[in-house]
């Protein structure tokens, strides 16, 4: 295999598979950071939710109960996190580390107290979420270029991919265009004004982190129920703090996260099509040093080469009312 | 909620131990849902770890590493970053001192052997911390994620260079050579006979040196004071002369060394030679540890000594207790982060209440 035979066309379908793990996470991770609240502990939301959502499709073999119970509990460590947060106006960066480290911990002794299976879940077979077939698919398969894009980029995914994709225009209209995203932008920005017009912000910062929760659930679900099929320990791998920089990169921007999600699922494909094949002048590249290329990647979006951040004025402090 | 309305002994004392137990509180309960007994699971981890004299004396050498990456966390934290890349630090220092010891190993006597492998240990863990510094000063990128990135670089990459490179030929095993005699630390069992085969060594006293030293240059000198200053409020250090970006690359740079020294105790003082994720969580565990110890050399020593106890109680429990494997001591250690972190003023209304009642 040489350069020209890396597949453009799988490259793209798997971009559009990659990224739905990053976008729940990142959408997520606006709510929480445009009311002010830094939410470090995305990882471990995703991590908790894949295992508990895994482990119950597979119990109940329904993946409708698994992605229910992973919301729960991703919305129990929000609420955790936010009662840290908020309530105890604790570090936001301690508590949600916190979070991770007990999750990495704690889902793989549940995992091997169920399943003894060091750590990970069953497979779970029919109890996975299917792709969607989209009606007429069989019809264009044989029309070149078409076929494709109407059967494996546009069709032919999970349902969590549409809702991924959908949730960008949402969270852009609930962020820019009602009320109740003016006023979780307004406490990020300035608690203090958002107080006195008369808006509760410890109310507003709570509700901010519960969406979070629910949306964080989805990232680890379709992880666990739709990309692999099963729970293995540690396998968001990261993609908390992947999502994280997609924000600072989209400067906390739902329309320009979700290009960052893109990007970082773009060269998560690449990564994959590129192990094994020889590349001109460096040669055939080693699958453990093509693994580093997201984190590398990252840094060099968080040294500032490709955007000028700016953050929400008020993350990361508690807010303390005025008397 | 105010702490600063509160006495000392209550803030320095009191309130971490009240935390701790809050954390140790809630294992329990995840122990007994495993369906093990807390109390028989406690009185195993202690006599395995402290009254056992072999156990007590792995305690103490597992409590030399996490010395070392607690007070790379601590001091980073004096200036008010969060350093969560000692795991990734510590990591590439391995490399550092592993290139030194075979390079040399065969030709220098031990007395400079030790020295070079600690140089070569603080160089490659101060290297692997400069641009994570370098970049929240200059640049603003936060140092949390990027030191995050780091450590799953450092995986990546020391899997790349362990396996392609330094793995001898004609060997399975994903390590490099074993060092030679001369490159091993001396071992205290050979003054302390009852210590059995452990591998506890002199780093320990490496350590306690270290956290003297950390402790004079925190809170006895002009640059600690600065130190200290640029975390409290990096504008006023600032309007007061200080350097800040200066301060961040070097106070990053120390901690990475400090990290990174952490791996002689690791390496040179255990297995003598460098394998694949020797470090094994001891840089995470520096995180508890800087937050439990409240960034004190004492409590840092405490607090080490605790964790010690609980990876090796933890070992010997989990051979007992199939329900409780080691990874049950990640579970604790974040519910430690937890409660002697982010909700560290938990107690604090309780305890200024009760204050005033008696008064």
């Amino acid at each position: 295999m040489t350069f020209e035979d890396l597949q453009i066309g799988s490259i793209l379908v798997s971009t559009v598979r990659n990224a739905p793990v990053l976008i729940f996470a990142g959408m997520a991770g606006l709510f929480a950071e445009r009311s002010g609240v830094i939410d470090i502990g995305l990882e471990g939301k995703i991590l908790a939710s894949a295992f508990v959502s895994a482990a119950v499709a597979f119990a109940t073999q329904n993946p409708w109960y698994g992605v229910a119970a992973g919301m729960l509990v991703s919305v129990l460590l929000a609420t955790l996190q936010a009662y840290v947060a908020i309530t105890q106006k604790g570090n936001q960066l301690v508590a949600g580390i916190a979070i991770n480290i007990a999750m990495s911990g704690l889902t793989f002794v549940v995992a091997q107290f169920f399943f003894q299976q060091g750590g990970r879940t069953p497979d779970l077979g029919q109890a996975r979420l299917f792709d969607v077939v989209l009606p007429g698919s069989a019809a264009v398969e044989g029309i070149p270029f078409i076929g494709w894009l109407y059967a494996h980029l546009i069709g032919g995914h999970s349902v969590l991919v549409y809702l991924a994709f959908a949730l960008v225009p949402l969270v852009h209209w609930v962020l820019y265009h009602t009320r109740f995203g003016l006023r979780l932008r307004a406490c990020g920005e300035n608690p203090h004004a958002a107080d006195a017009a008369g808006v509760s912000v410890e109310r507003q910062r709570y509700m901010a982190m519960l969406i979070a929760g629910i949306l964080c659930s989805f990232s680890g679900a379709y992880l666990a129920i739709v990309q692999s099929g099963f729970f293995l320990r540690d396998m968001s791998a990261g993609a908390g703090y992947l999502a994280l920089t997609a924000m600072v990169f989209g400067n906390w921007r739902p329309v320009y996260t979700f290009l960052g999600c893109l990007m970082f699922g773009f060269f998560g494909a690449v990564q994959i099509q590129i192990e094994g094949v020889d590349l001109p002048l460096v040669g055939r590249l080693p699958g453990s040093l093509i693994q580093m290329v997201p984190y590398v990647v990252t840094v060099i979006v968080l040294a500032g080469l490709m955007a000028k951040s700016v953050a929400p004025k008020a993350l990361g402090t508690p807010f303390v009312k005025s008397r | 909620m105010n702490n600063h309305d509160l006495p000392r002994w209550a803030t320095a004392f009191v309130m971490p131990i009240l935390n701790l137990l809050s954390a140790l509180l809630v294992a329990a309960l995840v122990i007994y849902l495993l369906g093990e007994s807390p109390v028989e699971s406690m009185g195993i981890l202690i006599n395995s770890s402290v009254i056992n004299p072999e156990g007590l004396s792995y305690t103490l050498f597992y409590a030399s590493t996490f010395i070392f990456t607690g007070l790379a966390v601590s001091i980073a934290m004096q200036a008010g970053l969060f350093n969560i890349g000692a795991e990734g630090q510590m990591y590439f220092a391995g490399l550092g001192l592993t290139l030194a010891m075979l390079t040399f190993d065969s030709s220098l006597p031990m007395w400079v052997l030790i020295p070079i492998g600690m140089l070569g240990a603080a160089l490659f863990g101060a290297l692997w911390a400069f641009l994570p510094g370098y970049l929240q000063a200059k640049r603003g990128s936060h140092v949390v994620v990027t030191t995050i990135m780091f450590n799953y670089i450092a995986g990546a990459l020391m899997n790349t260079v362990i396996v392609k490179y330094l793995v001898p030929a004609g060997e399975q095993n994903p390590a490099s050579r074993a060092f030679s005699a001369a490159a091993e630390m001396p071992r205290l069992n050979q003054w302390f006979p009852v210590l059995g085969e452990t591998p506890l060594n002199i780093s320990f006293f490496l350590a306690i040196i270290a956290l003297v030293i950390y402790g004079v240059m925190v809170s006895r000198s002009s640059w600690g004071f600065k130190l200290r200053a640029t975390g409290l409020n990096k504008h006023a250090a600032h309007y007061a002369g200080v350097r800040i970006s200066k301060m961040i690359i070097t106070v990053m740079l120390i901690s990475g060394a400090l990290a990174g020294l952490g791996s002689v105790n690791s390496i040179m003082g255990s297995t003598h030679y460098l394998s694949l994720n020797f470090v094994g969580g001891a840089g995470f565990v520096g995180i508890a540890i800087a937050l439990m110890g409240r960034q004190h050399p004492v409590g840092i020593f405490l607090s080490a000594v605790l964790f010690g106890a609980l990876i090796q109680g933890g070992f010997d429990l989990s051979l007992e207790k199939q329900n409780i494997p080691p990874e049950t001591f990640i579970f604790i250690q974040g519910l430690i982060i937890l409660f002697c972190g982010a909700m560290e003023n938990f107690y604090a209304p309780a305890i200024a209440a009760l204050i005033k009642r008696k008064k």
